[in-house]
């Protein structure tokens, strides 16, 4: 049954065509998106048995798709709760883009298309959540991208359009070479690429013994060579898979391909590029918690790429004017939360994060996507204002996604409820903010850089999220008169998805904050993630040999473990909430920093006349232009490596092939022989039968030899 | 060496059932009056289907039928006198060259059909150059004798040259203060390039049958299993031996700095012509280097690698590059079929069992793929009858079924899981990586690189809006188009999902091969 989960929106995209063309255009919609809506199903009777009800279940192992030697990848579903988290995700979400799609797009001619390409994406993430080896995930890695290029690519018409789907793909390919160069240095080191295997050696300490070596040794101390230099062979794994992770993820220096994937219709935005595929980053990291905290340099490489690019990126949504673009970024962003979280240790809030993102982002994005959608496709905001009165009901949707992205809540309630008492934004942005001051204290590499950037960029998230909210709901219209007039209207398909995401967007972080980060994480998790240190640390299980328990899935005595691990690390840490021992400031700060932004944002788009005029950062000022231009990050990438690889490609091309190799080589000697040109004469007058004479000598001198020399 | 005997001829037959295709053209034609032509034309267009499917269908069943996977060594032997003095005639296949025999009698009747309507001058010639050509294929990868092996080497050269020579495309080009036409320089460097590689491997050949008789008590042979079994090379004769194979099989391939040959031959064959030469003559170089220079010159080969895996890496990244700048359909897939068979070639040398297999597997797939793209672009030229990438733009609009078909297929080219190409670029990156970390690393760039020019193609050729008006009126792919691509893409796609069978079937002989390998090195180490 379980593959059933994976296959569904397989026969989705394969059926989405010959459904439009038999049967008509709304048959390949309601298809699709039914079939989906099983698997959504599916996904959440798996999440609650799997995460809730603990019942863990091996990994279906469909049949072998690679073997060579070793190197071993099975076809399979792997359902821990890592998986069934993102199943969850990845399928709710889809279903809710599905439907969405059917009024978004109902005008479309090409709209089968865009559903089969939905449902692959959905197959293609499916597969990749589901792995229970590297090639799999990779398999998944590749078909997600390649679903991205075909939906950013969708108005194939548009060369803006057909360009940032070659730049999403070719620039999540650096980030492959990477993650491909780390399954091989996995495969060195393990001869295995499965994920039990792997993890399980490392968990246990084990002695391997990479390819050719004469001894192995332990795997948390050994070393191998790579590209001339011993390095620690984990950090080295952990460091080529991150680089993978972030050409996903957007994360600073590979983030470029996500701004312009806005090109794709809003929907695919929403699902793709803030809901899901990013999100792979994520995952991947904590997949591989084991790996990365046994490799802390690797780890701080998380955390520090995270907790810049959680700055970088809010910075350039400031001055943002494109409502997509705003939201793009702010992903970005808020990925880069994810990221620092997970590099810090704090998995569990990690995931948190990803999960409750996935609702209020999907939601910003599907409301961007209503009030576009209403504005005649106008995406610039500073041609939008006072859409309040138009569209109500988009507008309380998009303020609740808001209120969850900026993290509204009340951390003074947390001790009366038990629980943090806020949007969905607010349970998971503040547990990975408190968690990295708490890795800080305990002295985690870049713990309080990673604090400090998020409360910046808390600050930022609120401001630019609120001036979206005031320039598009707000003040006086900026659009055209008849556009205001007339909006075209939302259909029913495209709003009732946006209610269900703000359900989500509201109490998702209440309702599951104890079982991602809370108190009932080490059931929760059950193993699925590896974590030494965390913010609540009462399910940090450190490792003391017994790890069968967890991997088993043996939670009486996995849990009585934790427990009394819990307890020492309580006193080592100090800092679970009940006895709380973080700073109250530290407690109170991700509000402080929402509230400063709102007030910023309030004070500016609110108040005091035209929401447009200049602000502190004047148009012309190099902070501006700065911001502005996106750190100038493409134009230096152009420069550094688009235009020279152009160059290089002609000059090797009409240089090193045409003038150097044939020059010196076949033009050159049989000029210098004078053959070429006599033969050529032969050709041309049509001896073409001479080349037979040619090869017959040759055999002839073989036969001379035989006959004369070698038979004797 | 085991050696599985075969009471009836299946090789012999498989390998020259092509000629009696010939004989009946031949007859055809000259029983005939002058004024016959189209009827005779066509004739021979249905003997050519009928003989290759025959061909096809005879290879199915010896594989299913009288092949046994599981074997090592070779099967279905079968030996006769010939010129004597142990130079015999020997056919044999093993894991390694079964399922060349295969993917030969596949794509020839596919090529026949792509020439269908294409080729209008000299058609009975043209089947019949096709059909030897078969024979010389087939031949190649059945041959169990050094000279056997060379003459259908060498003699695969004639028809292949002759093809591109007179079918090929017009436009001239001024050469030694010459105007010559392009396809005569294109296949007389194609010529030129291979002749002096053969020649070399000639005179080695010679030598390793004299050196055979003395070391043999039965005097000297050519017969490569005992060759392989029997005979080993002392350490300095194997650095010129395996040079002097490396000059012919590495022009085949074709490896950097002997490569542009390549592209010229490409850009100026018959549509028919670029797919066979894709897809089963550069497969012959790499067979060569499984066949001979890994097993019997080790220690060459070891002491080589390093060179190998600088060219392969060249090859990878410049081709690339290059293949970025180009302006001409062809020679950009020309150009990325230099950058695939460096990882075959980069595979192979690394003497491991994952790179080996993926090496195998690369050129599997590289023919179903890289046929297939040349098949693409036959597509289209025979509409609009230019390959210049700038002529096109927006085929999507109205050819949506050719724009699926190359979509799947520069993915492939790509490297996408899921499809062919992946398995042997991962694996053979797999197994590199474990000799030579940068050689693996430098060649990862190939992924990022091959994305890049085959979405660029991609996106100038089928994206975008028409512009050009006679692009108003083209057609989508008909069914034997469709046909061809479609068989091209389940087999792409079928490797992709479930390599294992196919990697089943190497194993065999690349466990002897690497055994062979692994022992004389461990030797030398001693």
């Amino acid at each position: 049954m379980e593959p059933f989960v994976v296959l569904l929106p397989l026969f989705g995209a394969l059926l989405a065509m010959p459904a439009g063309k038999l049967v008509s255009a709304r048959f390949a919609e309601l298809l699709t998106t039914a079939l989906v809506g099983l698997a959504a199903i599916y996904s959440w009777y798996l999440f609650i048995d799997i995460g809730l009800g603990h019942n863990a279940r091996d990994a279906a192992l469909l049949f072998t798709w690679i073997a060579s030697g070793n190197f071993v990848a099975e076809w399979a579903v792997r359902l821990d709760t890592m998986t069934a988290v993102m199943l969850v995700v990845v399928n709710t979400v889809s279903f809710l883009v599905h439907f969405y799609s059917i009024g978004y797009m109902h005008d479309d001619k090409s709209r089968p298309r865009f559903f089969a390409y939905l449902s692959l994406f959905t197959f293609a993430m499916l597969t990749l959540v589901t792995a229970d080896n590297f090639i799999q995930l990779f398999f998944g890695w590749e078909a997600v991208g390649l679903a991205s290029y075909l939906l950013i690519g969708f108005y194939h018409h548009k060369k803006s359009a057909n360009d940032a789907a070659i730049k999403a793909f070719v620039v999540n390919r650096v980030g492959d070479f990477g993650f491909a160069l780390g399954i091989m240095a996995i495969y060195f080191v393990f001869g295995s690429v499965e994920f039990d295997s792997v993890f399980d050696a490392i968990r246990t300490d084990a002695v391997v013994t990479p390819f050719a070596f004469s001894e192995g040794g332990n795997i948390r101390d050994l070393s191998i060579n790579f590209l001339g230099s011993n390095v620690h062979a984990l950090t080295l794994i952990g460091v080529l898979l991150f680089i993978g992770a972030m050409g996903k993820s957007a994360q600073f220096i590979l983030h470029t391909w996500l701004p312009d994937a806005m090109e794709g219709p809003t929907p695919v935005s929403a699902l793709i590029h803030a809901a899901t595929m990013v999100t792979a980053g994520v995952f991947l990291v904590c997949r591989c918690s084991v790996i990365y905290e046994y490799a802390p340099t690797a780890a701080a490489m998380v955390t520090f790429v995270g907790a810049s690019t959680a700055f970088f990126a809010a910075t350039v949504g400031l001055l943002q004017d494109d409502i997509k673009k705003v939201i793009a970024y702010s992903t970005c962003s808020q990925l880069g939360y994810m990221f620092f979280a997970a590099g810090l240790g704090a998995y569990g809030a990690a995931m948190f994060h990803l999960f409750t993102h996935a609702f209020f982002k999907a939601l910003l994005f599907l409301c961007a996507g209503s009030v576009i959608h209403a504005m005649h496709h106008e995406q610039d905001m500073k041609k939008y204002g006072g859409l309040r009165g138009v569209q109500p009901y988009t507008y309380v949707m998009m303020f609740i996604g808001t209120i969850a992205i900026t993290g509204v809540g009340f951390p003074f309630l947390y001790d009366i409820a038990g629980f943090p008492v806020g949007t969905a934004g607010f349970a998971s942005k503040d547990a990975i903010i408190e968690s990295a001051y708490a890795a800080g204290e305990a002295g985690r590499a870049f713990g309080f850089y990673a604090f400090g950037m998020g409360l910046i960029a808390a600050v930022m998230t609120s401001f630019y999220s609120w001036r979206l909210m005031f320039l598009t709901f707000h003040g006086k219209p900026r659009a055209p008169e008849e556009v205001m007039k007339h909006p075209h209207s939302v259909p029913d398909w495209m709003l009732a998805p946006l209610a269900v995401l703000a359900v989500g967007a509201l109490v998702a972080g209440m309702m599951f904050y104890p079982h991602f980060t809370g108190k009932k994480g080490d059931a929760f998790w059950d193993g699925a993630i590896y974590q030494s240190f965390g913010y609540e640390s009462s399910y940090a299980y450190k490792e003391t040999g017994d790890a069968d328990g967890a991997i088993s899935g043996d939670y009486a005595a996995a849990e009585e473990q934790y427990a009394d691990e819990a307890h020492a690390s309580d006193k080592a840490h100090g800092d679970d909430h009940g006895g709380h021992k973080l700073p109250t400031w530290v407690l109170y700060s991700p509000l402080v920093a929402m509230l400063i932004g709102l007030f910023g944002a309030w004070m500016h788009y609110m108040r005091g006349g035209d929401p447009l005029r200049p602000g502190l950062l004047k148009p012309g000022g190099v902070i501006h232009d700065f911001l502005k231009n996106k750190w100038y990050v493409d134009e230096v990438y152009r420069f550094l490596f688009l235009r020279p690889a152009q160059r290089l490609g002609r000059a090797l091309w009409k240089g090193g092939d045409g003038r150097i190799i044939d020059g010196l080589g076949p033009d050159g000697i049989s000029g210098l022989a004078g053959i070429g040109s006599r033969l050529i004469v032969k050709l041309q007058s049509g001896y073409i039968y001479h080349y037979a004479f040619a090869m017959l000598l040759g055999i002839a001198l073989i036969l001379f030899f035989v006959l004369t020399g070698g038979g004797q | 060496m085991t050696e599985t005997a075969s009471v009836i001829p299946w090789l012999s037959f498989l390998t020259f059932s092509p000629l009696i295709g010939v004989l009946l053209i031949i007859l055809r034609r000259a029983m005939s009056r002058e004024d016959e032509r189209e009827a005779v034309d066509l004739a021979a267009k249905r003997v050519a289907l009928l003989t290759t499917s025959l061909a096809f269908i005879v290879s199915l069943v010896v594989y299913f039928f009288e092949y046994d996977t599981s074997l090592e060594g070779f099967q279905l032997v079968e030996s006769a006198a010939w010129i004597g003095s142990g130079i015999g005639y020997k056919m044999g296949v093993d894991g390694a060259s079964i399922l060349f025999v295969l993917l030969t009698t596949f794509i020839m009747p596919i090529c026949i059909i792509a020439s269908w309507n294409s080729i209008n001058k000299r058609v009975s010639d043209y089947m019949i150059a096709f059909l030897i050509l078969e024979t010389m294929m087939i031949g190649v990868f059945c041959a169990l004798d050094l000279v056997l092996f060379y003459v259908f080497f060498e003699g695969s050269l004639i028809p292949m040259c002759i093809i591109i020579g007179v079918w090929g495309s017009e436009g001239e080009r001024t050469f030694m203060g010459r105007i010559i036409k392009n396809r005569v320089y294109a296949s007389f460097k194609f010529f030129l390039y291979t002749l002096l590689g053969s020649l070399l491997m000639l005179v080695a050949l010679i030598w390793m049958y004299l050196f055979s008789g003395s070391v043999l008590p039965d005097g000297p042979t050519t017969d490569i299993p005992t060759l392989l079994s029997a005979v080993d090379f002392p350490g300095g004769a194997q650095t010129w031996l395996w040079l002097a194979f490396f000059a012919s099989f590495a022009v085949k391939m074709p490896m950097w700095p002997v490569h542009t040959w390549l592209p010229d031959a490409h850009v100026q064959a018959p549509t028919a012509g670029s797919v066979v030469l894709a897809a089963i003559l550069l497969k012959m170089g790499g067979y060569g280097f499984i066949r001979f220079s890994l097993p019997m010159f080790p220690i060459a080969s070891d002491f080589f690698a390093p060179l190998v895996f600088a060219l392969s890496v060249i090859a990878i990244i410049y081709t690339s590059l290059v293949a970025f700048a180009q302006e001409d359909m062809k020679k950009l897939i020309a150009y990325s079929s230099v950058a695939h068979m460096g990882f075959v070639t980069m595979g192979i040398f690394s003497g491991t069992e994952e790179g080996v297999e993926g090496a195998l597997f690369q050129m599997l797939s590289h023919g179903f793929i890289s046929g297939a793209l040349f098949l693409c672009v036959g597509v289209v030229y025979d509409r609009m009858h230019t390959r210049e990438i700038a002529a096109y733009g927006g085929l999507v609009q109205r050819m949506p079924f050719y724009a699926f078909f190359f979509m799947f297929f520069t993915m492939g080219n790509v490297g996408l899981p899921g499809i062919s190409g992946f398995v042997g670029e991962m694996l053979t990156m797999v197994g590199v990586y474990k000799v030579s970390t940068w050689t693996a690393a430098l060649a990862a760039v190939g992924l990022i690189l091959s994305a890049a020019y085959g979405l660029r193609l991609y996106r100038e050729v089928i994206f975008g809006t028409i512009t050009r008006e006679p692009l108003q009126a083209i057609t989508d792919v008909n069914r034997k188009e469709a046909a061809m691509l479609l068989v091209l893409m389940i087999a792409a796609l079928y490797l992709g999902l479930n390599p294992t069978p196919t990697l089943d079937v190497f194993s065999p002989a690349v466990d002897t091969v690497l055994n062979r390998y692994d022992a004389a090195l461990t030797a030398v180490a001693n």
